[in-house]
């Protein structure tokens, strides 16, 4: 099978710092990979290198077989990968239907196509249907981002990436800061994104997390990958071990 | 994923009715205190006068809205770049710099025989133009270099305020043609009271005597003009993609940009914007006056700014309205009529104005602690 994602040998550096020494990454259809690696392990910087924010200063990425470059982060999400943040980009102050389409607004032509308003009906439908193939309810769709729990703010964000028909999608974090429920369903909708045959790459520090929705596990270290493996074929323990670099994989030995 | 319905459904029924009250309340208050202020206005001016005197007249509304044309029209600039959390303090100088521009420049072509008409339509585009480079400019340093827009507008406010004086050499540029006379005063509708009266259409009766002194001009030129902008103003920024991304980049600049906003261009486009309304303010002002004054928006800056603050206008961005400003406009100029029609001493305004700002702000936080703790229980 092709690979959906495929990074060859990334480097990013920052002045004398390489945030991102000589990386290698497969992602296929319809699996979940772990990316996990203790503070300062470059893996918010391999993410934001294929994601379009920063741009790699070595090695390639093809994306559905096709080499690609991401100058801005749009491209990668006109491309259809789809990162949803620590810090989730939502406005605040925006609802949960405005937030869905921010960034493209589906609009309405008038006076032959001289003024542009809002497609307000449309927006809410639209979320609304993309939200119950989900199992995401909200009380309403203008309810503001800020009234609402981590864990629906993270819905929202998902909801955001399934609509706009993500072919892989990113997660930094999706568990941080969330109660136990919250964080049960967000791994719910990792399932289903699974389910859905939409891979995701998923960032996390928690392990337990990572165990429960992940088929493949790739550790980072001070910048380098040490090791990969089958989540069935490996445990926690070793998985730390590699985390803090007492285990090596590219290590000669 | 069902919380937040369940989350509301549990609040019992009448806290959530207060809860609604509450967010009523802080929604309309400014409607009601403008409506309170009017009455009590009328009551007191009455009364003071022994009835010689009203407030709620004809002539005198028309004098409250030609008071809020420049303060309303800065204000709603200042509006749009308050959303997307800037602010724009070099309005008032750039009103200046507008009405020196425009009064100049209809001198000049008049001096050289250009047709009146066409004279005071370049000299008002002129005027406009040069308002919005300096807006241009602040914006464009604001959004790629990255500096705080409070110290860009405030430099490029003592640009304005150097050039408008350079240019007019600190005196006022008279010489204006009628037209320039007629932009700024005459109206769309002309009423005569009285046994005599009438209403006329767009020109003004040839009357004398007492018959003039009783003619009212309704929805002077500034007036209308200003409304127009009000609703195109309205409309874009509640009704448009354009609007709703000034809210986006107010709320989460970093989300905008994430979304693919292209956001340095919408925050230049936006400080663009806010320089033109103020240019506009400042050609209506050369209308109103005969003469371009770049002292003429200095002290409506703070006026505008107090507006927005009172229509509700989140100084962290990402929240405001329209409407809001307008309420706020409205709010400052019936307290400085009305107490002008009480005889209190001019001074008076400005604490008054002060202390509405800092009310207004509080109520705003107010609502949010009060709904904040019904929300915890």
């Amino acid at each position: 099978m092709e690979p959906m994602l495929s990074v060859r040998n990334l480097v990013k550096r920052f002045g004398g710092l390489t945030a991102v020494n000589h990386v290698s990454l497969d992602v296929y259809p319809g699996e979940v990979v772990g990316l996990v690696g203790d503070n300062a392990a470059g893996k918010s910087t391999l993410i934001k290198c294929i994601s379009g924010v920063y741009q790699a200063d070595e090695g390639e990425i093809f994306f559905q077989g096709q080499r690609i470059y991401f100058a801005r982060p749009m491209d990668a999400r006109r491309a259809g990968i789809e990162t949803i943040y620590q810090d989730l980009a939502l406005a605040g102050n925006l609802g949960v239907s405005a937030n869905i389409f921010m960034g493209r607004e589906v609009k309405r032509k008038y006076l032959g196509g001289v003024v542009h308003t809002l497609d307000e009906t449309f927006m809410y439908a639209a979320s609304q249907k993309v939200l119950d193939t989900l199992d995401i309810r909200f009380a309403n769709l203008e309810q503001k981002i800020e009234k609402l729990s981590g864990g629906q703010r993270q819905a929202v964000a998902i909801a955001r990436a399934v609509y706009w028909q993500a072919k892989l999608m990113i997660m930094d974090e999706p568990t941080n800061n969330l109660g136990v429920v919250e964080q049960r369903k967000v791994l719910d909708l990792i399932g289903k994104l699974r389910e859905e045959q939409v891979p995701v790459i998923l960032i996390s520090h928690t392990l337990p997390d990572v165990f429960a929705v992940t088929n493949r596990i790739v550790v980072m270290h001070r910048g380098r990958r040490v090791a990969e493996k089958r989540t069935s074929e490996t445990n926690s323990n070793e998985i730390v071990q590699y985390m803090m670099g007492a285990l090596d994989d590219t290590r000669v030995s | 994923m069902a919380t937040g319905s369940q989350g509301v459904a549990a609040f019992p029924s009448r806290s959530a009715r207060q809860k609604q009250l509450v967010l009523v309340f802080s929604r309309v208050w400014a409607w009601v205190f403008l409506a309170g202020l009017t009455a009590f206005f009328s009551a007191s001016v009455s009364i003071q006068s022994h009835g010689d005197v009203n407030f709620l007249t004809i002539r005198n509304s028309q004098n409250i809205l030609m008071a809020i044309v420049p303060v309303l029209l800065m204000g709603l600039g200042q509006t749009f770049v308050v959303i997307a959390a800037g602010i724009d303090l070099s309005v008032g100088w750039i009103m200046g710099l507008s009405s020196v521009v425009s009064a100049l420049v209809i001198v000049t072509l008049i001096d050289k025989g250009t047709n009146e008409p066409l004279a005071i339509a370049i000299g008002c585009l002129a005027g406009i133009v040069a308002a919005m480079i300096p807006g241009l400019i602040s914006g464009f340093i604001i959004a790629k270099l990255r500096i705080p827009s409070f110290i860009v507008t405030l430099g490029m406010s003592f640009i304005a305020r150097g050039i408008a004086f350079l240019l007019s050499g600190g005196n006022v540029v008279g010489g204006q043609p009628q037209g320039v006379r007629d932009l700024g005063n005459e109206a769309l509708l002309y009423l005569i009271s009285g046994p005599n009266g009438g209403l006329y259409f767009l020109r003004a009766p040839a009357v004398t005597g007492e018959a003039l002194r009783q003619l009212d001009r309704i929805l002077q030129w500034p007036v209308v003009i200003t409304f127009i902008l009000l609703l195109i103003m309205l409309f874009v920024l509640h009704k448009t993609q354009f609007g709703r991304h000034i809210y986006a980049i107010g709320g989460n600049r970093e989300a905008a940009l994430r979304a693919g906003i292209p956001v340095d261009r919408h925050i230049i486009v936006l400080y663009t914007l806010s320089a033109a309304t103020a240019g506009i303010a400042g050609v209506l002002s050369t209308a109103r006056f005969s003469g371009g004054s770049s002292i003429a928006g200095d002290p409506l800056l703070l006026s505008s700014i107090a507006a927005v603050i009172i229509g509700g206008v989140s100084m962290f961005g990402g929240q405001g309205s329209v409407s809001g400003t307008l309420i706020g406009a409205l709010i400052i100029a019936v307290m400085t009529t009305g107490l002008v029609m009480l005889n209190v001493q001019p001074f008076w305004q400005y604490i008054v104005v002060g202390v509405i700002v800092i009310l207004a702000v509080l109520i705003d936080q107010a609502r949010d602690l009060i709904i904040g703790r019904m929300e915890t229980g």
